[in-house]
């Protein structure tokens, strides 16, 4: 019922869909992925106003594109849904976001970010959730990122060492004040606006 | 007997035979004779002060000792130190990440001497099952360890053999031995062993050699 509503309303922008498991599957375009997730959110028998997870998939096969899943629920009608957009992995990773749809998409999106280096366009924050900040080694769930990293343990353990624990964190997260100058230097001019300054 | 002092000084014989025998003797109600050494080391194995750096499943069986079926209170670690100010053992139990790393380090450091420290379990020695891209592969690359708890996760048991352990070895400690109060800080170049050292010990070892699909 989605997907043929779906279809009617983006025709071509809807990839194709499939059904496995029981769970459908929505393929669509990167183009029009944001406005079907809000329409998705917005139609009244759809309903999705419930966004359980985003992530990635890469496959093994390195011919396939990178997928984006976003995986949907309806708290009302009880039913899910996995929207995916198909990246072209030679162009660059960008998506739009979907964070001024659900908020709880924000730290999801970090997370897809930090491990796939997937950019969400429009994302109010992006920036790394689980490693920190100043990580250079890349982006760890990627299929080239070999097991233990690119720098030896040495290095690994040096830069760990010379982290300073409280620059993790922004001064949102917790105000430690001494951090201050530690930050990179955009991200100290972000929070003198405040973390979220842009929507005052 | 009566020796003068120097004679018992000079006397290695005698010394040993002091040895010996007990080490504590109450020869009245208001005095006892004792090594000083043997007085010191005694009051602070059984007055450790554990500070838990709890960081995953371990940590579970960490509690489990500490709670009353295991109760380490016995061997005198009665007060859990939450502040690194007022604890004397470290004891990491569980996984440590490289994003945990420079805390780990920062409270070892704010521990006042003297200090000990307990590696609980396979990963927080070696790192254990998780040799990846952001696990420290043992504690010991990061700060020095005094006694290594193998087992994933060690049975209360386990841990407790571990403190026994520690506490021989305080035992063993003389307290004008200023080099084993020394603080082993980080050095210059960042890190706290040398980085042939650190890469050794990161080594993958064990099942880990075949199962590795790193570059
Ligand atoms: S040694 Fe085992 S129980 Fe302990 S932290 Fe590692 S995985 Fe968990």
């Amino acid at each position: 019922m989605t997907v043929s509503a779906l279809r009617e309303a983006f025709g071509s922008a809807i990839v194709r869909h499939a059904v496995i498991c029981g769970d459908t599957i929505v393929w669509v375009s990167r183009d029009r992925i944001h406005d079907a997730l809000a329409w998705l959110q917005a139609t009244p028998d759809q309903d999705y106003n419930y966004l359980t997870d985003i992530t990635a998939v890469e496959y093994r096969d390195t011919e396939r594109p990178l997928e984006i899943v976003w995986q949907l629920r309806s708290l009302a009608r009880k039913v899910d849904l996995r929207v995916k957009v198909a990246l072209d992995k030679r162009a660059p990773l960008e998506v739009p976001t979907c964070w001024d749809l659900w908020k709880g998409a924000d730290w999801l999106e970090r997370e897809v970010y930090d491990m796939f280096g997937v950019t969400f366009t429009g994302h109010p924050d992006l920036r790394r959730i689980l490693m920190w900040e100043t990580y250079a080694e890349g982006y760890p769930l990627r299929k080239d990122f070999p097991l233990r990293g690119h720098f030896s343990r040495a290095e690994q353990t040096r830069q760990a060492l010379a982290a300073n624990p409280e620059a993790n964190y922004s001064l949102e997260e917790l105000s430690i004040a001494e951090a201050y100058h530690e930050l990179p230097k955009e991200m100290r001019e972000r929070l003198r606006h405040g973390e979220r300054g842009f929507l005052k | 007997m009566g020796l003068e002092p120097e004679q018992r000084l000079d006397n290695p014989a005698t010394e040993n035979v002091a040895d010996d025998i007990t080490e504590m003797s109450v020869t009245s109600p208001n005095w006892v004779t004792t090594r000083l050494d043997f007085l010191v080391n005694w009051a602070r194995k059984n007055s450790l002060w554990p500070m838990p750096f709890g960081t995953a499943c371990c940590a579970i069986e960490y509690m489990a000792t500490a709670a009353s079926r295991f109760d380490i209170a016995r061997f005198g670690m009665e007060r859990q130190s939450f502040s690194p100010r007022q604890a004397d053992v470290f004891i990491c139990a569980g996984r440590v990440p490289f994003k945990l790393a420079p805390v780990l380090r920062r409270i070892w450091d704010q521990m006042p001497q003297p200090k000990w420290c307990i590696s609980m379990g396979a990963c927080a020695s070696s790192g254990g099952i998780f040799d990846n891209y952001s696990m420290v592969q043992g504690i010991d690359t990061i700060m020095p360890v005094d006694v290594y708890v193998p087992g994933c996760p060690p049975r209360p048991e386990g841990l407790i053999y571990g403190i026994r352990l520690l506490q021989k070895k305080i035992e063993g400690e003389t307290f004008t031995d200023e080099a084993l109060r020394e603080e082993r800080l980080v050095g210059r170049d960042g890190l706290f062993l040398p980085p042939e050292r650190v890469d050794e010990l990161s080594e993958p070892f064990g099942n880990s050699v075949q199962q590795t699909r790193s570059a």
